[in-house]
């Protein structure tokens, strides 16, 4: 009896406090992280300026958060100057249709260089069609190892020695292959495009596909029993039992996924010169300005911040979607 | 041929274990008329589930068999259907939905699709889940999802309901109720039932026959007790009933004095053991 009662009074204190989870907790809630923000800052404030570089100092916060607003400046700027062209472009192409109406016109795209922000959309496309290809393999494949003992046990060693491979050590073989293969005299895509999507889907399908295949195989063997009791055909079983069963797990395996999609694809761009976030860093090392350092800097801020907000919107879509949230 | 509605035949049951093969059952002989609720009472671990297993075609017996309405089982099935202790219900499907699929798969090529709709329900409302058609299981109480799970596998129609502890996991107001509900079920249905129980006054109370089984290895039955109690049955009338009393007293006699209680006995063996081994020995020459 004795032994019981530090338990059940430090019970008893936990449920006085747990009702009251508003005021002081949401403050807590708040409060703590910007606490955080703002000492991550302070220290990033007072060690910059004792870093020298050949480039000069390391860029202060302030510094950074003026470079971004500069990236901003120049996308706005991009953008009304490829406005004014192509209204210059429309109306001498009337023009020249005024005087002759079977004149050929042409139609040029805006020649400008992608900016900041054009950079990220790209950025987004290809870790989408990675990380969609990614899916589209790993899923059906995780099923089917799942399903089948012998499957599984001849999969396994592959996807042990292939799964913690580095999107570098793929890049150079994945160049290669898609300069070799990939040949059209009128590309839909660019190289570099596919050769940065193939790294990110050959880095990040293994969690998808490991968690796919364990979600399938671990079906409470008495939801299977109930199956086997109603003589559930092979593909209703699947689809009925099995799938939904797994869906939690898939999803899971998708997040992580995701995540390191987003982390190869810099890597990948950087070596691909595909014009994402990743050539926009390599490009700003090479350029060696001033204002590289802050500007990759604010790079860095992106991906992390673009990396978030992926991995929220996967939270909120399994959500929506697993029967367990 | 056989004219008895079930029949469990020198049923033997051995599993392959690193240490060599392991008799779980031996010689078990039942049988088992339409109509007719069976209990099967024994300690953990001394193969009742196994039986039903086997009675549903979950499990092959290494020798001996099962044959219903003469027919030999070797598959599960719904004629067989099971309600699991854990109601085992898919947890992303409605409680309609669940029964749904059943009936779906058992009655598709008989029945409309309104008709299965209405079949559906009216299981439900048999159990009384009506009100929670469109909860899912993790929104229902334990006792609602177990009712639920018996909707499923009375929707099946089943020639024979096996029920393995469907109540173990209840406390034991929920249990007394849904005890009644099954009674008054299967008084209505007439449905033959082999339920698995650790509780010996459920088994008083519900059965027509209580199956005694001896602790394994190589279980077998040990006794079999009539229950000649009139139906419909009150709990509260029968406490005092000197039968109920007497029957009870049958079945506490059996479990506690016949059969060692395992975990009193060889705590430190496995059950492989030797020591266990004459200790089933000894009393299957007092048997």
């Amino acid at each position: 009896m004795s032994t019981l009662t530090p338990t059940m009074t430090l019970m008893a204190r936990l449920r006085e406090r747990l009702p009251g989870r508003s005021g002081r907790d949401l403050m807590q809630a708040l409060t703590l992280p910007v606490v955080g923000i703002v000492l991550f800052l302070m220290c990033w404030q007072l060690v910059a300026p004792r870093i020298d570089t050949s480039l000069g100092q390391f860029p202060s916060p302030g510094q950074v958060w003026h470079q971004a607003g500069q990236l901003w400046q120049e996308h706005q700027n991009e953008r009304q100057r490829a406005e004014r062209y192509i209204e210059m472009q429309e109306a001498r192409n009337q023009r020249i249709l005024a005087d002759n109406p079977d004149a050929e016109v042409k139609i040029r795209d805006y020649p400008g260089a992608p900016t900041f922000i054009d950079q990220i959309g790209t950025s987004l496309i290809t870790v989408l069609a990675g990380f969609l290809l990614a899916s589209v393999i790993a899923i059906p494949l995780g099923i089917l190892i799942g399903l089948n003992r012998h499957f599984a046990a001849a999969a396994n060693p592959l996807i042990q020695i292939f799964k913690p491979v580095s999107p570098l050590a793929w890049l150079p073989l994945v160049t290669m292959v898609v300069s070799a293969v990939y040949v059209s005299e009128d590309p839909l895509f660019e190289k570099a495009f596919i050769t940065s999507m193939i790294t990110v889907t050959l880095c990040s399908l293994w969690p998808t596909l490991i968690n796919t295949s364990t979600g399938v195989s671990s079906v409470d063997p008495d939801l299977v029993n109930v199956s086997r009791v109603l003589r559930l055909p092979f593909l209703t079983h699947t689809r009925k039992v099995v799938l939904p069963a797994a869906v939690p797990q898939i999803f899971t395996g998708l997040r992580v996924s995701l995540g390191i999609a987003w982390m190869v694809l810099i890597a990948a761009e950087m070596l691909a010169q595909n014009p994402g976030l990743g050539k926009f860093v390599w490009d700003e090392f090479q350029n060696g300005s001033s204002d590289s350092l802050s500007r990759i800097m604010v790079a860095v801020l992106a991906i992390g911040f673009i990396g978030y907000l992926l991995d929220r919107i996967m939270l909120l879509l399994q959500r929506q979607v697993a029967w367990n949230e | 041929m056989t004219k008895h509605h079930l029949e469990l035949s020198g049923v033997e049951m051995s599993f392959d274990t690193p240490n060599g093969p392991f008799k779980a059952l031996d010689n078990i002989h039942l049988h088992i008329e339409r109509g007719e609720f069976v209990s099967l009472i024994g300690h953990s671990g001394c193969g009742k589930s196994t039986v039903l297993n086997v009675v549903a075609g979950l499990l092959q017996a290494t020798r001996g068999g099962c044959v219903l309405d003469g027919r030999e089982v070797n598959a599960p099935g719904p004629e067989r259907a099971v309600v699991f202790q854990n109601h085992s219900l898919m947890p992303w499907l409605t409680v309609f939905e669940n029964v749904a699929l059943a009936v779906r798969q058992v009655f598709r090529k008989r029945m409309g699709k309104r008709e299965m709709t209405d079949w559906v329900h009216h299981n439900l409302e048999l159990v009384n889940m009506t009100h929670a058609a469109n909860k899912r299981p993790g929104e229902i109480s334990g006792g609602m999802a177990q009712r639920v799970g018996i909707a499923r596998a009375l929707a099946m129609q089943p020639s024979v309901l096996l029920m393995d502890e469907p109540f173990g996991a209840l406390d034991a107001l929920t249990r007394a109720h849904l005890q009644d509900t099954l009674m008054g079920i299967q008084q209505e249905l007439n449905s033959t039932v082999i339920m698995i129980t650790h509780d010996v006054d459920e088994a008083v109370l519900l059965s027509d026959r209580i199956v005694m089984m001896t602790n394994g290895p190589a279980a077998t039955i040990g006794e079999i007790v009539d229950i000649d109690l009139a139906r419909p049955r009150d709990r509260v009338v029968l406490a005092d009933h000197p039968d109920y009393v007497h029957y009870r007293q049958r079945v506490l006699r059996f479990l506690y004095e016949k059969q060692v209680f395992p975990s009193e006995h060889a705590p430190q063996t496995p059950p492989e053991s030797s020591e266990r081994e004459t200790a089933t020995d000894v009393l299957a020459e007092e048997i």
